[in-house]
């Protein structure tokens, strides 16, 4: 039971940190009708910026802010050098120009900061653990990111839905030509709604930057749980994405959970270690293509 | 003779005599390139018959590539331990049997894929066809008595009747007859009613289907075609490396051979080869001189992207003085 509470606590921040990196992928999907496979490099430039300050300088704080600001200069930059000639294109070109954009930024930061993981300690504030249940210590910094995670969530709701920049945001997402038609600045909301997804993205590298290992590569295998999520919350809804990445963040921590020593139990030990982790694997995508299969627009698409 | 034909004919004479260019300056690495060109350029021109003619954008094409492959690699498997596939099926290395399992399989693959994933379109279709992508990346992943992460090693090319299979030069042949063959199948698909009306629906799929054709059965029908050609190139490709691992369906695999449909230039049946051997020749070229290689391949194809419209083929119609 314990155990159980403790898996879907990790479920949960796994959840937030793919929120942090669907919010942005939905929006900048919605709103451009771009396929941005890049969107898991801006995570790796957040990742990489806040743990070489981190370890630098011991200051996870300095590191945090460093972060931010490279992952949003990261984005603006590429959505002035790339992205604003693709609005207009079709997919395919999208994903083409994404996809060398991801070879680019991975090569790239290997030339900098060479094959060699970075590791990076929790702050030092945040490095005990809280008995949040009699017999259930959990991680400080691991509530943090929750805390974080669900902030951003509270934080963009109001952005979306209570402010000016806001309305446009919707109103892009539901009908872009017409924003279009009426005068917006639609170049200026394109590239403040790229540079805060990329700031986000970045959000997210930095906050899992103590948690996982920091390492090339780490964005290409988060950005396709990320656009599960994105698929199966509905293209342009955040509150779709907040909803998919909590249900599929926690769905990936069970099945990786306990699903292989449930196997374990009816298979000889090995085989059903790697059949296991096979299967909680593909757990996403297949809900991914069940969910499709019932609603081919996602689950809060909206009409776009 | 038309002037297309002769320009085949010169190239396929010409890639016949790879083997003796190699073997007189010694560089025999020059085989396995071009062999491995070919294969990947059959695996391209698949993926183009459904991007390209069809307007179905598949993120997932490596799938079928790695699947025909792994047909190959486990029928070897079962036929060097002398055990049966599922308990009924026996091994085998003969390649007039492995082939056409690994086309059916694979073709059988890309029923169920397609029959699920078109009934989606635009970004979803994308997605959709990533996710199936990415579950038979895992289960082949997962299953430990066909190596698991590590693949199958593939001792010994299959045989075929009356040629020596193990001479490099001669499997290099079998490679390009198929090649060949597989171009040409192309050319009469592409020309046929039925490539026409592929053709249509992508450019007006429900001018078609008010044509009364049934358009969800028609690109079916393609993806299906597409994956068995993916197929018979992944089993090609674990004869020619003697090997066949999940990297086969990794995603960027797909990514790849969009990248080579793409650079040589989409909706023509000769663009994805010159996609494929341009691709191929220029990252195993820079591997040789610099381990980030990947940084100048990225550059190019965002300069390609960006600044052209039907990739090499268009280039190149554009030199010779556009005759077309």
């Amino acid at each position: 039971m314990i155990l159980l509470f403790e898996q879907l606590l990790n479920g949960l921040q796994y959840g937030v940190t793919l929120f942090l990196l669907a919010a942005g992928l939905t929006l900048i999907f919605g709103i451009m009708g771009v396929i941005n496979l890049a969107h898991g490099a801006l995570y790796m430039v957040g990742a990489f910026a806040a743990s070489w300050v981190a370890i630098q300088t011991g200051s996870f704080w300095g590191g945090l802010l460093t972060g931010l600001v490279a992952s949003g200069i990261a984005g603006i930059v590429v959505e002035l050098g790339v992205m604003r000639r693709l609005y207009a294109r079709d997919h395919l070109d999208q994903v083409l120009a994404t996809f060398a954009l991801i070879l680019i930024f991975n090569q790239t930061t290997v030339l900098i900061f060479g094959r060699q993981p970075l590791f990076t300690s929790t702050p030092e504030v945040l490095s005990g653990s809280i008995e949040i249940l009699p017999g259930l210590p959990y991680p400080t910094y691991r509530l943090f990111v929750i805390a974080v995670g669900l902030a951003v969530a509270i934080g963009l709701y109001f952005l979306i839905n209570k402010t000016r920049v806001g309305m446009l945001v919707r109103a892009g997402a539901s009908n872009r030509q017409m924003v279009r038609a009426l005068g917006v600045n639609i170049q200026g909301l394109y590239t403040a709604v790229f540079g805060l997804g990329a700031l986000l993205a970045g959000l997210a590298g930095v906050m899992a930057s103590p948690i996982v290992s920091v390492q090339v590569g780490m964005g290409d295998e988060i950005i396709l749980a990320t656009f599960v999520v994105v698929v199966i919350g509905g293209v342009g809804s955040v509150k779709g994405a907040f909803v998919a990445a909590i249900a599929l963040g926690m769905f990936d921590t069970m099945l990786r959970a306990f699903l292989p020593a449930t196997l374990q139990q009816v298979m000889p030990g090995p085989e059903a270690q790697a059949l296991g982790v096979g299967i909680s694997s593909m757990g996403i995508y297949l809900m991914m293509a069940l969910v499709l299969l019932v609603r081919p627009r996602g689950l809060f698409a909206g009409r776009g | 003779m038309k002037r297309e034909n002769l320009l085949l004919l010169v190239v396929f004479i010409l890639l016949a005599l790879v083997p003796f260019a190699a073997e007189l300056t010694g560089q025999s690495s020059w085989i396995k390139l071009v062999g491995q060109a070919l294969i990947y350029g059959m695996a391209a021109a698949s993926l183009n018959f459904i991007l390209g003619y069809g307007g179905m954008v598949s993120f997932g094409h490596a799938a079928f590539f790695g699947i025909g492959g792994y047909v190959v690699g486990m029928l070897y498997h079962h036929f060097d331990a002398g055990t049966l596939f599922l308990g009924f099926i026996p091994g085998t290395d003969q390649m007039l049997i492995t082939l056409p399992a690994a086309i059916v399989a694979a073709g059988l693959a890309a029923a169920l894929v397609g029959a699920l994933s078109l009934r989606t379109g635009g970004v979803q279709f994308i997605m959709i066809t990533l996710a199936f992508a990415q579950m038979f990346f895992f289960l082949f992943i997962s299953l430990k008595t066909y190596g698991g992460e590590d693949g199958i090693m593939v001792r010994r090319t299959n045989s075929l009747p009356g040629l020596n299979m193990k001479d490099k030069a001669t499997l290099y042949w079998v490679v390009l007859g198929f090649a060949a063959a597989y171009y040409l199948f192309l050319r009469r698909l592409v020309q046929s009613s039925f490539g026409q009306i592929i053709a249509g629906i992508r450019q007006n799929e429900r001018r078609m289907a008010a044509m009364g054709i049934s358009t969800y059965r028609y690109k079916l029908y393609a993806f299906i075609l597409s994956g068995m050609g993916a197929g018979l190139a992944g089993a090609l490709m674990v004869n020619f490396l003697r090997f066949a691992s999940p990297d086969m369906m990794h995603w960027s695999r797909s990514g790849e051979l969009m990248v080579m449909v793409i650079l040589g230039g989409v909706g023509t049946l000769a663009g994805p080869f010159i996609g494929a051997g341009a691709l191929f020749t220029l990252e195993t070229m820079l591997a040789r001189v610099t381990e980030h290689w990947m940084l100048p391949v990225g550059i190019l194809l965002l300069l390609v992207v960006l600044t052209s419209k039907g990739g090499l083929m268009a280039l190149a119609r554009k030199i010779m003085g556009g005759t077309k």
